[in-house]
């Protein structure tokens, strides 16, 4: 027997179809399939519109690659939209009101970040509470602690003047890098953010011991702590790491905004975890991994886009993605 | 008995996808009969009785019930025809009252679905009556002992006018007494015409209730007919399809030096802090030695284990030395550095990683071994994974597989590979012949002496008495906490051991 003799023996169609990656490709492949009927008199062919997909579903796509690592371990951050409204306020301060070189910002920002998600890291795993009601105290603690450092207001640029207007100044070169397209203008900067989010992650899950740890403790916990996985250490590392991706989520929605507003990325929690969760990684955890994320937030990405350009109302678009969200999810664990 | 079979299922088949389960498989059982169902994990006979009780619809062959062809779609189906299954794992709602579990799905209702209780109670009183069983009606099912349990299901299927009864592998968490009182129920049963199918693994059981055996090797018939005319020997020529001389290994005994020194080791209940669940337990074990750990059900061998590895962190108190040097580990991670390696004996809670496959679950304790600096190693993985398959003859289709594919057997001794990946000084083996077949069995009796050859000390908990004289070389027997006697081999008789079990000296 060796390493990929057994695979083509045993690779039947069932096989081929029960296989998650080609599951979650599938449901890609539908939702551009009906991207290319509506494609609202050609919009859809331009590569503008993929690219300013790219560029909007990236902030949701890098709260899923954390919220990848927590649910593969069979836990649930429901804190991510919070902190990244919490980094985003951080970030705006320090970067416009303070000044600050983004060399000092971002790290600063990124460590705000991760401490709020290891505080619900150490929390569940010290003294064994549920992530749903640890990661929802969070959530409710870090959106508080955004609105108290900003005072309840957007930081921004602007400057009041003697007359009562405001004034906008400019905003620092860093900002305007993140928000610039580069390769061309074909690419936006931070879709390349998020790519580089997903590849770090899946070397994590894929190449690094610790993601080992993190499928077995999902897997089973109890046998985990057995077999002598450090269980606490790992989980800790998990919901840290997802704070740390929603504090670079953050990051980049305040350079979008070129403003820290103390509300961003409130409900983005559940557009995490919808495009984890379609992307076909198990929320009794154990299973998946960050290639699925990678297709969910393309399927997530691709069916706002195309309800956009076809200009369904908001009304329509709500409720249709959320039938979207439960057949896609019906279709992948339909098990036959 | 009646001369037209209860039930007949003839030239059975099943195959899924492309892998053939069963062939050619005929199976008869009549009214006020026994028949026991034998066979390996992996030989069909969990297959066959899901195409009685309606699981699968989609099979090769005819199923007669009273001599008329039928073909179940589903197992509610079975079920109104009859043909009732006590899965291994109980299927009562353990907190709905027994009245409530035993009409689940079936309730007596009135117009508008309105419940009628009275009705209820009194057949369900009726049915516990039949089984010599006076329950609290309205106590919930779950707080009754796992035997109890198991008639409270039985009284079910009774009540859904069961004919065929199904039981599968219904002793292997039960102790002798309820055993008795469990094959005495089945006598009764049969006297009044239901026909039962009793799969086991137990030689002894076999001969004990069974009218006639049937044997599944390979998704094949190997052998059928009555038990008295198939003697033991024959039997588990059947099973395994090659000769097992005897079902024990030869065992010799080459002690070492002592390995692990234990003084005075006491543990208080976590849950319960008036209670000890060890009592000042003291012994040694050599290298190469294999010390067997006796008790009834609570004596505290498993706690023993568990706390030698580390499970109850600093709690337990007294002096543990390994080669001398003191061992006091806070976790199972701890314990597992210093050489100890522990296997539980509720492998699916407690063992197998759902998710991972074979390969990641049997190289996952000595990750840090394969992946010194955080980079995984997957070619040494799979180098290792292969060549402990290969010594623990561990079948499977591939190393990829999911670890819940396979069969009892090979997932203990992947259990097993995982920890022997560990080189351990000290293997501590609580019950690991549990739900395996005869042949791994005999593979895993064998394994243990190869391992205590090359110097590890096995401690091992079983509670199959004939195995644990076999095997051990030493016999420890604990009572509430407290060693109740140490007996060498050759001086420990079955008696000896259950009087120390049970108190007596």
């Amino acid at each position: 027997m060796n390493a990929d003799g057994h695979k083509s023996a045993g690779l039947s169609f069932r096989l081929w179809w029960t296989h998650p990656g080609l599951r979650a490709l599938a449901a890609l492949l539908l939702v551009v399939v009906i991207g290319l009927v509506f494609n609202a008199e050609g919009a859809f062919f331009k590569w503008a519109t993929h690219r300013d997909l790219l560029r909007q579903v990236a902030v949701f796509g890098i709260l899923a690659c954390g919220m990848t690592l927590v649910i593969i371990s069979a836990g649930i951050d429901l804190a991510v939209g919070s902190i990244l409204g919490l980094s985003a306020v951080f970030f705006a301060l320090f970067s416009l009101r303070w000044g600050w070189s983004p060399f000092l910002a971002v790290p600063a920002t990124l460590l705000a970040g991760a401490l709020c998600g290891a505080a619900s890291g150490g929390l569940i795993a010290r003294l064994r509470l549920q992530p749903f009601i640890v990661t929802l105290a969070m959530m409710v603690f870090a959106r508080g602690l955004a609105k108290w450092v900003s005072g309840g207001q957007k930081i921004s640029t602007a400057v009041e003047l003697a007359d009562g207007t405001y004034r906008y100044g400019e905003a620092p070169p860093f900002i305007e890098f993140l928000n610039a397209k580069v390769l061309a203008d074909n690419v936006a900067v931070v879709t390349l953010i998020f790519l580089a989010c997903g590849f770090c992650c899946w070397l994590l899950l894929a190449k690094l011991r610790w993601g080992r740890y993190l499928y077995a403790i999902g897997g089973n916990e109890e046998a985990a702590r057995l077999s002598g996985v450090p269980v606490g250490g790992m989980k800790l590392l998990a919901y840290a790491l997802s704070g740390l991706f929603s504090a670079v989520a953050g990051i980049c929605q305040m350079a979008q905004e070129i403003q820290g507003d103390p509300e961003a990325g409130a409900g983005y929690e559940l557009s995490a975890i919808a495009i984890v969760v379609i992307g076909g990684t198990a929320l009794m955890g154990g299973r998946g991994g960050i290639g699925l994320t990678l297709l969910g937030a393309l399927t997530i990405g691709y069916l706002e886009k195309i309800l956009s350009i076809n200009a369904v109302g908001e009304a329509a678009r709500l409720m249709l993605t959320g039938l979207i969200v439960v057949s896609a999810v019906i279709f992948q664990h339909r098990r036959k | 008995m009646t001369q037209v079979p209860l039930l007949s299922m003839q030239t059975i088949g099943k195959s899924f996808g492309g892998l053939s389960v069963l062939a050619q498989v005929a199976f008869e059982l009549y009214g006020g009969e026994v028949h026991v169902l034998a066979g390996e994990n992996g030989a069909g006979k969990s297959t066959l009785m899901k195409i009685l009780a309606g699981v699968y619809s989609d099979y090769e062959g005819r199923v007669l019930l009273d001599g008329r062809e039928s073909r179940w779609a589903s197992p509610q189906q079975a079920a109104a025809r009859g043909v009732a299954m006590i899965h291994q794992e109980l299927s009562l709602i353990p907190e709905l009252s027994v009245v409530d579990n035993i009409f689940l799905g079936r309730e007596h209702c009135g117009a508008l679905g309105w419940l009628k209780p009275q009705r209820q109670r009194q057949e369900a009183r009726q049915r516990l009556n039949q089984l010599d069983l006076d329950l609290d009606l309205n106590h919930p099912a779950g707080e009754y002992p796992l035997a109890i349990q198991q008639l409270i299901e039985i009284a079910k299927a009774l009540a859904a006018q069961a004919r065929i009864l199904i039981m599968d592998e219904p002793t292997s968490a039960l102790n002798e007494p309820e055993i008795q009182r469990l094959f005495a129920i089945i006598r009764s049963l049969r006297q009044q015409g239901c026909g039962i199918v009793f799969i086991t693994h137990k030689l002894e059981e076999m001969y004990q209730i069974g009218d006639r055996l049937t044997v599944l090797r390979d998704g094949r018939v190997a052998a059928a007919g009555r038990c008295s005319d198939l003697p033991p020997a024959a039997l588990l020529r059947a099973l395994v399809g090659r000769d097992l001389n005897q079902q024990f290994p030869a065992r010799r005994f080459h002690p070492g030096p002592l390995r692990l020194q234990v003084e005075n080791l006491s543990l208080t209940d976590p849950t319960n802090p008036g209670r000890r669940l060890l009592d000042r337990v003291s012994f040694g074990a050599h290298s190469g030695e294999i010390l067997g750990l006796a008790g009834l059900q609570g004596c505290g061998a498993s706690e023993l284990l568990q706390a030698l590895f580390g499970v109850y962190g600093l709690a337990p108190t007294g002096q543990v030395r390994l080669d001398g040097q003191p061992l006091r580990p806070y976790s199972p991670r701890h314990a597992l550095a210093q050489g100890m390696a522990f296997l539980s004996n509720d492998r699916q809670a407690h063992g197998l990683i759902s998710g991972l496959s074979v390969v990641h679950n049997i190289t996952l304790s000595a990750l840090g071994f394969y992946s010194p600096g955080l980079w995984l190693r997957p070619r040494q993985e799979w180098a290792a994974a292969l060549s402990s398959a290969e010594k623990l003859r561990i079948q499977m289709r591939s190393p990829c597989q999911e670890v819940q594919e396979l069969s009892g057997g090979n997932q203990q001794k992947v259990l097993l590979a995982r920890w022997l990946e560990t080189k351990p000084k000290v293997l501590l083996l609580d019950e690991p012949t549990r739900g395996v077949d005869v042949g791994a069995k005999h593979d895993l009796y064998e394994l243990m002496n190869q391992w205590t050859a090359a110097g590890i000390t096995i401690m091992l908990i079983t509670s199959e008495l004939p195995e644990l004289l076999a095997m051990a070389d030493r016999i420890m027997v604990l009572h509430r906490g407290q060693m109740a006697g140490v007996y060498a081999r050759g001086q420990a008789t079955p008696e000896l051991v259950l009087r120390a079990a049970m108190g007596g000296s």
